[in-house]
């Protein structure tokens, strides 16, 4: 049985970093994987849906080009070729986590990961292989980085073919006409958008009484604007009844607060959240507790199984990739012996790359009020914002809430072209607890889009120049 | 290869310490195990073994020196026949002159420049001449770093953030470090930082620090609560005259038993029928310690110590003694070990030696009670209908309400009153 100082259970972007964290502090590190280095992240999230988005903006661009004076007859695209770029693209990376780990020699199992108890004070790991155990490994300490699926409701299962998970919506063989996607966060959002700007009739039914619940209320009244002025229906409050297949297509009845409405679609999208993948793990004999489908686990990742941590979409929300990297880096830092800083949520961002985009940080309006702190508000829309207009991208707005009394930036909200490359600046202000004071003294470069980012913070303290 | 010798941390608090006394010259050769210097901490003065072997190259942080950070160097170590390096992180050191002047010191070098300009100066030459000018480390001009909202928040509430500790990055005073500290004045506005010209300015040995720290973290984390008793000292006095009457006039076996010995043995035996005391509060969970080691406070130039009799319970009241004596000794010197004195399971102070009534000490963390124990004194109690006079001490205990509550509070100082007014039990 090979020993190790750390086994990494789930090789995407959680448990990679972890083990290349680890490696870098000299540790022995192993890591199981059953399917694909880079987890759900590489190959069937993040990365595969901005190669599609960056297409299907493309696609708007080319239907588009009057503005700018061009015009271009017969349009068109391959489905399938742009489907192979972005699976080229997760294949790229994914050989380029194998090929980091390698140097940073860590050693990599093909196969599922199972606790079988213990040998000695070391944590025994059996790895199995299209069923059959294929080794046993050991070591101390163990991260459990196993990531999340889709969630799925009774009437709501996904069939692979008329009804699709992210799974089978990231590689279509051909573009449905007619789409109905339910729910309405960052999932179900992007897709809506892929496939509205690549043609598709796209209806959005979302139970909640607004889309992207988790932004500021603001923010969403505007995307949805955005969303309805380039033909998504969206449904608010909505029900979605049984999904009845008939010849190639699905008809359900969808109600809401103002009627019901009968819709026949060719393909539905399930967005409705996900569930942390804690089955067959072998917990049953640790002292590790869960909650729903989560692990739960502590400000630094810990279970309540001595040696035995959990980080990612698995050990609970937010379900993003760079939340399960941190947590990797914090909890390899904490099994050194080092002194990490834990993980604060509200500085955690989050980004939408539908179009437009969506990008924010700390608390919304909303939670800020519920705080009882008094505020200070601002907002500044791209329509002011020179390189906005130059690049044709008037839709967006900056909005930032401070404390009144300390400054404090307690959240940022952003809508439009760019957003979340800009967000990072709200997040570090937030992270290096900069005040009002030092945001006004930044000098930000002109002509760009962050000069929002600047505007919306004078104008929350009553001076924006250009507004 | 020339190799550093750097500070050691001799226990695990210790960030930085003093180096009081080098034991070894420049030009020595050093073996393994040999003591090479003395290092003073918030605790003890220790001496420091070497590890490897070789010449002393250069002393780098001159005797005296205090406020070095562990893990710093401290002394380079050569090969013989080696040439002696510049120290690493001290580009302005000569290697021609390896003298302590050239040490990378913080003191030493404004002094220099002051040298070489106006070489003729009476001041610059006595600092020239006096290495050992102290590193000032003053309050003033000492750069505090601060997040500018922690800033904005201590400047609104008063507080001087000098006197923080930051918890961020490389020290750094974060919002929450303001936000858990207390305002300084009650006034609300900061008073001015001009202090009145006649007070004599001692800096805070680290010691002072030590003690300061860890009690006002005590007395504002942890939620005390006091239960006094009055105990009757009559039976405990007259087993201690026949013990000590017992002892050998002279030679290895003699003893004297003191009434601090005795209640170390007291307490022990009372926390061992009430274990409940013998605990540790923490976030999650709180800790049963199966031993019982009592530490007593032992007051020392500018502070105090706590060193520990191990299993108290176990141990005959003449091995009691016999450590207690030489543990006060040793921490009075200074000489203590840090496992001499780190742990303890529940402490006692005792201030009956200074005739006061009663008096109730802060909690020393982690642990979750201490005795106070206040003199002996005759005074007047009442048996049946009648007055009588009896020796009585008012001891008082202090305890964590987060581990234990009010009533085994009563119950154990219940069950040490009659351990005392019944001392049998402390030799048998």
């Amino acid at each position: 049985m090979d020993k190790f100082d750390l086994i990494v259970v789930g090789g995407g972007p959680g448990g990679y970093v972890a083990a290349l964290r680890a490696a870098q502090l000299g540790k022995n590190v192993a890591v199981v994987e059953s399917t694909h280095l880079g987890g759900i992240c590489l190959n069937w999230g993040c990365i595969p849906t901005k190669a599609l988005l960056r297409a299907s903006e493309l696609n708007h661009q080319l239907h588009n080009l009057a503005e700018f004076g061009f015009s271009a007859e017969k349009v068109s695209f391959d489905i399938e070729k742009v489907v192979a770029r972005s699976r080229s693209v997760s294949r790229q990376l994914s050989r380029g986590v194998a090929g980091l780990l390698k140097k940073a020699k860590v050693r990599v199992y093909d196969g599922r990961a199972k606790l079988a108890g213990r040998d000695g004070k070391a944590h025994v790991v059996a790895i199995t292989k299209d069923g059959s155990e294929t080794g046993r490994i050991a070591a101390p300490d163990v991260i459990l980085a196993t990531g999340a699926r889709a969630r799925h409701f009774p009437g709501l299962e996904p069939d692979g073919e008329l009804v699709w998970t992210y799974r089978e919506a990231m590689v279509p063989k051909e573009l449905p006409k007619r789409l109905l996607v339910i729910g309405s966060g960052a999932i179900g959002v992007e897709f809506a958008s892929f496939y509205r700007n690549m043609g598709a009739e796209v209806t959005i039914a979302e139970v909640a009484d607004r889309i992207m619940i988790a932004e500021d209320a603001e923010i969403s009244a505007m995307a949805q604007k955005a969303f309805e002025k380039q033909g998504i229906k969206v449904l608010t409050g909505a029900k979605v009844g049984p999904l009845e297949k008939k010849d190639g297509t699905v008809s359900t009845r969808i109600t809401t607060a103002s009627g019901t409405t009968d819709l026949v679609v060719d393909k539905v999208i399930l967005a409705v959240g996900i569930v942390g993948n804690v089955e067959d793990l072998g917990l049953e004999q640790t002292k590790v507790k869960i909650d729903k489908t989560h692990i739960i686990v502590d400000e630094f990742c810990r279970t309540g199984e001595p040696g035995l941590w959990a980080i990612g979409d698995v050990a609970g929300a937010p379900w993003l990739a760079h939340k399960a990297s941190h947590e990797g880096v914090i909890c390899v830092e904490k099994i050194a012996g080092h002194d990490p800083e834990p993980l604060h949520p509200l500085n955690i961002p989050g980004c939408t790359y539908s179009r437009p985009q969506v990008a924010s940080v700390g608390l919304t309006e909303e939670k800020a009020k519920a705080t009882g702190r008094k505020l200070k508000i601002g907002r500044f829309p791209f329509l002011a914002n020179g390189k906005a207009l130059a690049m044709g991208e008037p839709d967006g707005l900056t909005k930032t809430i401070f404390d009144a009394e300390t400054g404090e930036l307690l959240g940022a909200h952003m809508i439009g072209a760019e957003v979340t490359e800009m967000i990072q600046g709200y997040v570090i202000a937030r992270t290096s607890e900069l005040t009002e004071a030092e945001l006004k003294e930044t000098v930000f470069p002109h002509p760009t889009i962050s000069e929002t980012m600047h505007e919306s913070v004078l104008a929350a303290w009553g001076g924006a120049l250009h507004f | 290869m020339a190799t550093n010798i750097l500070m050691p941390a001799l226990s695990p608090t210790m960030t930085e310490g003093t180096l009081s006394r080098w034991l070894k010259k420049e030009g020595d050769t050093v073996k393994s195990g040999d003591l090479i210097a003395e290092i003073e901490t918030d605790k003890a003065t220790m001496e420091v073994e070497a590890v490897d072997e070789g010449i002393l190259g250069r002393i780098v942080v001159p005797e005296g020196s205090e406020g070095v950070k562990v893990n710093s160097p401290i002394a380079i170590l050569v090969d013989e026949g080696e040439a002696v390096p510049d120290a690493v992180d001290a580009p302005a050191a000569k290697k021609a002159e390896p003298a302590p002047q050239t040490a990378a010191q913080p003191a030493s070098t404004p002094a220099a420049p002051a040298q070489s300009t106006s070489a003729q100066s009476a001041p610059a030459q006595s600092a020239a001449s006096t290495s050992q000018a102290a590193p000032v480390a003053g309050p003033t001009g000492k750069r505090v770093f601060a997040s500018p909202l922690a800033r904005r928040i201590a400047s609104q509430k008063g507080i001087d953030l000098s006197s923080l500790k930051g918890t961020g990055p490389n020290g750094r005073i974060l919002r929450r470090d303001v936000e858990n500290a207390k305002p300084a004045t009650t006034g609300g506005a900061a008073a001015p930082v001009t202090a009145p010209a006649e007070a004599k300015r001692v800096p805070n040995s680290s010691m002072r620090k030590v003690i300061a720290r860890r009690l006002s973290e005590s007395k504002q984390t942890v939620p005390h609560f006091y239960v006094s008793v009055d105990i009757e000292l009559d039976a405990l006095l007259a087993l201690r005259s026949k013990l000590n009457a017992a002892s050998p006039s002279e030679g290895e076996g003699q003893f004297k038993i003191s009434v601090n010995d005795m209640m170390i043995k007291a307490v022990a035996l009372a926390l061992r029928d009430c274990p409940g005391l013998n605990v540790q509060y923490t976030e999650a969970e709180t800790l049963h310690f199966p031993e019982i080691d009592i530490s007593m406070a032992v007051s020392i130039p500018d502070g105090l110590i706590t060193p520990i009799i191990r299993q108290a319970d176990r141990k005959s009241l003449r091995a009691i003694s016999a450590e207690a004596r030489d543990l006060a000794k040793r921490a009075r010197d200074g000489k203590l070990k840090p496992e001499e004195f780190q742990g303890g399971t529940f402490s006692i102070s005792n201030m009956g030696m200074f005739g006061v009534r009663e008096f109730a000490a802060i909690i020393n963390p982690p642990q979750a009670g201490i005795l106070a124990i206040a003199a002996g004194e005759k005074r007047a109690v009442v048996r049946g209908d009648q007055l009588a006079v009896a020796t009585v001490m008012t001891a008082t205990l202090s305890v964590d309400h987060r581990a234990v509550d009010g009533a085994l509070g009563a119950q154990w100082l219940n069950a040490l009153r009659d351990i005392v007014q019944n001392p049998y039990s402390l030799v048998i």
